[in-house]
């Protein structure tokens, strides 16, 4: 039976972005349920039976994560959504902004109310420019509408939102230097705990979900935690928005339930390899800070906990498609490049390990490398993995680990023949 | 009070920064939405624009321009009329990136990083644009394009130099 999307229902709909539209194919209902039929803890409890788990990256349950704040209401708390999407492979998010504003912002009003939050703020990467538009245009839409404001739909909630750019740095997007770079500072990682939920925004309890995780509040709310539950594998529940990029014939963003088989959304959604002549070598299943799958490791299910077992993780799943044709070792130089530019700087291991990174792996692309080389870049991998403030160490660690003992005679060959062997 | 003579932009963003003062529950919230009403004023942010609003936000104007040179976004010299900014990232490298951004080197003469001496086109490589399903993609000023090959990359200079 074909998958009838859901995350995807209306992209394809004229005029997708406006609200008419939206409201004209079922938009809006989730929000005035949930406002008209329930309870705020009683919002909360159902997107944590319904399994949800955070679409940004970590997978962490989403209803956990709400259940985090404290008690009391006597500070203000916030919800902030992290529409930075900046992780190499990763362009899900943005579909949603520019496509399907009103199916974000509906979760984000019903997210809020669950928790109790009466100033959201919608943080968006700044070369989102459309992006930026398109939500800031919904956001007016909603507000004519009595979605956003005082006393919405007769229910004595009030919200508002504010529309924040980012302006170019990656690392906005962990979120508690989102947090800093909300409050108008530079984007530096702060230390956990104490987490965002006890001190977070202005140092006020603070949700920080991703826009995808938010679009499928929307659905929860419309048609119950019991459904969403049943789409998926266990503990992997709801509909997935799975990128493709590099050498397939239709690059995009796809949707299908958790645990669809990675070589299904390949060869199937994304039309196979680009070229008839050049098998699969390589995929990273989760964006650019995820383990790399050698082609003969590719067949493994899309969820958090079968790409876990995989040893390698779902991550944002943007998933980067290598042929044959691919240098590992420029392939890794180019992201040690990323990330290199984009470490706030602010831990040594991270700051000067990224640089280590990109040094080592020039000189060997460029037929310099020395045969300790390879050892040198997992020695270096391990001393930044794990002794960082945020994640970011972890993210440039594991690909250098995998990109180097995947694929390590490729490593030593540019050692030995003094050139990368796939070069010119 | 800020003497009207040591502010750099116009009026109206002068006032449009005010509001902001009042938009967030915090007033330091105001600096980048700030900052960028200036560039897009100035075009860039100069040493001058900064302290001016450092003065606005209530910080010291050490802390502007370390936030302003933290962001690439924020430009601390001037660019070109038009502003090529092509992904340099993994997707798109694999999709041939790096070509586009020597076929715009050979076509306007100049490096990644510069200026025409025109002023009318700045090149710049930058990071992952989230835009991987349209790779090799690029940020003309701001508008994202998509599938770049050397005949879209002449026909995209052709149409910039036009308008």
């Amino acid at each position: 039976m074909a998958y009838e999307p859901l995350l995807l229902r209306n992209v394809h709909r004229e005029g997708s972005r406006s609200i008419d539209v939206y409201m004209a194919n079922g938009g809006y209902q989730g929000l005035r349920r949930a406002l008209k039929e329930m309870a705020p803890e009683a919002m909360v409890e159902e997107v944590k039976s319904s399994g949800l788990r955070g679409r940004g990256g970590a997978g962490f349950s989403t209803g956990m994560k709400w259940s985090f704040l404290p008690p009391g209401l006597e500070k203000p708390r916030y919800l902030c959504v992290n529409a930075d999407e900046s992780e190499p492979g990763t362009f899900k998010d943005r579909v949603l902004i520019e496509q399907d504003p009103h199916l974000v912002l509906e979760g984000t009003i019903i997210s809020a109310w669950a928790i109790q939050c009466h100033t959201a703020f919608f943080y968006i990467r700044g070369e989102f420019q459309a992006g930026f538009r398109i939500f800031g245009q919904a956001i007016e839409e909603a507000r004519a509408r009595g979605f956003l404001g005082k006393n919405i739909l007769g229910s004595g909630f009030d919200l508002d939102i504010i529309l924040y750019r980012g302006a170019g740095a990656y690392i906005c997007g962990e979120e508690t230097a989102l947090l800093e770079s909300l409050e108008g500072k530079r984007g530096l990682p702060r230390i956990k705990p104490p987490f965002p939920a006890i001190v977070g925004l202005y140092g006020c309890p603070t949700i920080i979900n991703n826009v995808e995780t938010l679009a499928n509040v929307t659905l929860i709310a419309e048609r119950g935690a019991a459904w969403f539950a049943s789409i998926g594998r266990p503990k992997n529940t709801g509909p997935k928005l799975f990128c493709l990029s590099g050498h397939v014939k239709r690059p995009g963003v796809y949707e299908a339930p958790l645990g669809t088989p990675l070589l299904t959304l390949l060869n199937e959604h994304a039309g196979g390899m680009l070229h008839r002549d050049r098998p699969l070598k390589a995929c990273v299943p989760g964006g650019s800070s995820m383990k790399v799958l050698p082609a003969d490791r590719c067949d493994v299910l899309m969820d958090f906990d079968s790409l876990a077992a995989a040893g390698t993780m779902l991550g944002s799943a943007g998933g980067m498609v290598m042929d044959s044709s691919t240098c590992m070792v420029a392939a890794l130089l180019n992201l040690a490049e990323f990330y290199e530019h984009e470490s706030c700087g602010q831990c040594t291991p991270c700051r000067e390990g990224t640089g280590w990174f990109t040094r080592i792996l020039r000189r060997l692309e460029g037929g310099q490398g020395r045969p300790e080389d390879p050892d040198l870049l997992l020695d270096v991998a391990r001393k930044v993995e794990g002794n960082t403030i945020c994640p970011f160490g972890e993210a440039v660690a594991w690909p250098v680990q995998s990109y180097v003992t995947e694929f390590r005679s490729e490593f030593d060959a540019h050692v030995m023949r003094k050139a990368c062997p796939l070069a010119g | 009070m800020i003497p009207a003579a040591t502010i750099p932009v116009s009026a109206g963003t002068d006032r449009a920064i005010d509001a902001l003062l009042t938009r967030f529950p915090r007033q330091g919230s105001a600096l980048l939405p700030a900052l960028y009403l200036i560039q897009e004023e100035m075009g860039w942010i100069s040493e001058e624009s900064m302290a001016y609003v450092a003065g606005k936000i209530g910080v010291s104007p050490a802390f502007v321009g370390g936030v302003v040179s933290f962001y690439t976004m924020f430009h601390r010299r001037k660019v070109g009329r038009h502003h090529i900014q092509v992904c340099r990232t993994l997707s798109c490298m694999l999709r041939g990136g790096h070509g586009v951004m020597r076929h715009l080197e050979a076509r306007l003469g100049i490096r990644k990083g510069e200026t025409t001496p025109d002023g009318q086109f700045s090149l710049t490589f930058v990071e992952c644009l989230g835009a991987c399903d349209t790779a090799p993609c690029a940020q003309v000023n701001d508008e994202d394009v998509g599938a770049l090959d050397r005949e879209s990359v002449d026909a995209l200079i052709e149409k910039l130099k036009a308008i």
